[in-house]
């Protein structure tokens, strides 16, 4: 082995953080379904908490061994309207204060899975689920919840667009005491996907087998200081660039979870190749598309810049590992990105542009604080326009916002942690009221029909 | 189990006798080494057989960081894994 490998891997680890930042282990619910609420509550914390005894002490082993810090163990489950359709409840946030309580029996610190997928339409289960989520997030530390609204197949379910818009301010309000924080572990997706490990839009899917390990990586500071050195060179070598140490990244992934899954008896599911900032220095997305040339991101040339980055990154993954899932790209959140929160504050990135970013990001609308007074209509009309989005291009989007109660422009708030700050974003004020008012379906595209 | 050791620090007398005598204590087998100065630094690697230690991973390491601290240099130990997975198929 040469010793300039050696050196580059601990340089990569120490000084440009790279680290893996989660396990997620993904625990089917299927049979933990009954007629007695109570029942599948007891039999939901029975298998989570035997399933995911030794997740974090696995993931601190793992660290300790190999010297490659592992952030986040986490959990995630099948959505939680699947599972509580058949009870008798008419509210389903006591699933969520169980997930909560078997989270933190585990030691985790997320679970993913208070979820429901309503892209065509809604059961009872459904239903009752979304009706819960603002009691549900509001009672609970560690649960996630996301519901699917729209995919490439089924078109777009506009009353649950229309429906998602209220939840999310209703969520804001029962969580106002925290700056609306209660949002930031609600995520609406079109697209979403069975397998990704990371928070707050993970969910185990119905697809998948009965308990799996999925990793999620990260090292965005990695990639810029590769970056760093090809200055003023064409984009065919950025890309190359990126896609060599995208490659590098993904083999600690999957070394990782190969370790994690054998130590646990678990089967290894797929590494999530996502380029994950978090607010600390040296670890952001933004920063890496300004070191390709663009005075701050949001300016003109950023989608460009983005869609490059996307694209190699999965290039260089997909070679590294077996199985490369999720989401698998670059993730654009406002609050947890020292970069985006910096340019948003000198006015050179707004929500126009962030959703252009979205069309070739790997997900989409991520952790964007606007004012509380934003009304629900547009809340929804936001989501349509994700979903849109997401739809036509075959591709995963998602929209996560804190309509932050009593904040307007000008003011910013703190949520703690990886979590990080946002300033208030202004959103369009002119009404899409009577849009959304509609309803029904916006029917699949043209190109869904590939059979 | 094999692992690799990182020595990084101020050039001083006695840093490869205070490592390997540390580690032939903990009965760690020294496979393969090599040493240099870099930018003024002193920098050592070391590929080292697990097989015969008997305690666990943790308390070598400990122990190693330990030494690392008297000797005033910084001594890492990790599994030989992540080295050789990372830069090759």
């Amino acid at each position: 082995m040469e010793t300039t490998q050696i050196l580059e891997t601990i340089r990569m680890i120490e000084e440009e953080k790279l680290d893996i930042r989660t396990i997620t282990m993904g625990i089917s619910l299927l049979d933990c379904i009954d007629s007695n609420g109570e029942k599948a509550r007891g039999k939901i914390y029975d298998k989570i908490t035997r399933c995911a005894e030794n997740l974090v002490k696995t993931g601190e082993a793992i660290t300790e061994e190999f010297g490659i810090p592992i952030i986040h163990k986490r959990i995630s489950v099948t959505p939680i309207a699947l599972v509580a359709g058949a009870s008798q409840d008419e509210n389903y946030s006591a699933f969520a204060q169980t997930l909560d309580k078997a989270a933190k029996a585990t030691g985790v610190n997320f679970i993913g899975g208070f979820s429901a997928l309503v892209q065509k339409g809604y059961t009872i289960g459904d239903r009752k689920l979304i009706q819960s989520i603002p009691e549900a997030l509001a009672t609970t530390d560690f649960v996630c919840s996301s519901v699917n609204v729209g995919s490439t197949r089924s078109g777009i379910n506009m009353d649950a667009v229309r429906q998602m818009g209220s939840v999310v301010k209703e969520t804001a309000a029962r969580t106002a005491d925290q700056h609306g924080l209660g949002c930031a572990k609600l995520v609406i997706f079109a697209n979403a996907v069975e397998d990704n490990p990371f928070m707050a839009g993970a969910f185990h899917g119905i697809g998948e087998q009965d308990c799996v390990l999925n990793v999620g990586v990260s090292g965005p500071g990695v990639v810029k200081r590769a970056l760093e050195k090809v200055k003023g060179a064409p984009f065919d070598v950025v890309a190359e660039t990126i896609k060599k140490i995208a490659f590098k990244i993904t083999r600690v992934g999957q070394l990782v979870a190969r370790e994690a899954s054998d130590r646990l008896g678990i089967p290894f599911g797929i590494v999530d190749l996502s380029l994950a900032p978090t607010p600390a220095v040296g670890d952001s997305v933004a920063h890496i598309l300004e070191e390709m040339g663009l005075e701050s991101v949001g300016t003109h040339g950023t989608t460009a810049a983005l869609a490059l980055l996307n694209d190699a990154v999965k290039k260089g993954g997909v070679m590294a590992c077996s199985h490369v899932g999720g989401l698998s790209g670059a993730f654009i959140p406002v609050s947890e990105d020292a970069g985006m929160i910096h340019a948003v504050e000198r006015g050179a990135l707004n929500l126009e542009k962030l959703e252009a970013m979205t069309a070739v990001c790997s997900v989409g609308l991520d952790m964007i604080a606007i004012p509380g007074d934003t009304p629900a209509e547009t809340i929804s009309a936001m989501i349509a326009d994700e979903a849109a989005i997401g739809v036509i291009n075959n591709k995963t989007t998602a929209v996560r916002v804190i309509p932050a109660p009593g904040k307007s422009i000008g003011d910013s708030v703190e949520f703690g942690g990886l979590l990080g700050y946002a300033p208030i974003m202004d959103v369009n004020r002119h009404s899409p009221a009577e849009f959304i008012a509609r309803g029904g379906r916006i029917p699949a595209p043209i190109h869904s029909f590939k059979n | 189990m094999k692992a690799i050791l990182t020595v990084i620090g101020k050039d001083r007398v006695g840093i490869i006798a205070g490592v390997s005598s540390e580690l032939a204590e903990l009965s760690v087998n020294i496979l393969d080494v090599s040493q240099t100065i870099m930018n003024g630094y002193f920098t050592m690697m070391m590929i080292l057989d697990l097989a015969d230690a008997e305690q666990s991973f943790g308390e070598i390491k400990q122990k190693l960081a330990d030494k690392g601290a008297d000797l005033g240099v910084q001594i890492k130990i990790q599994r030989e894994e992540i080295f050789t997975s990372m830069h090759s198929l």
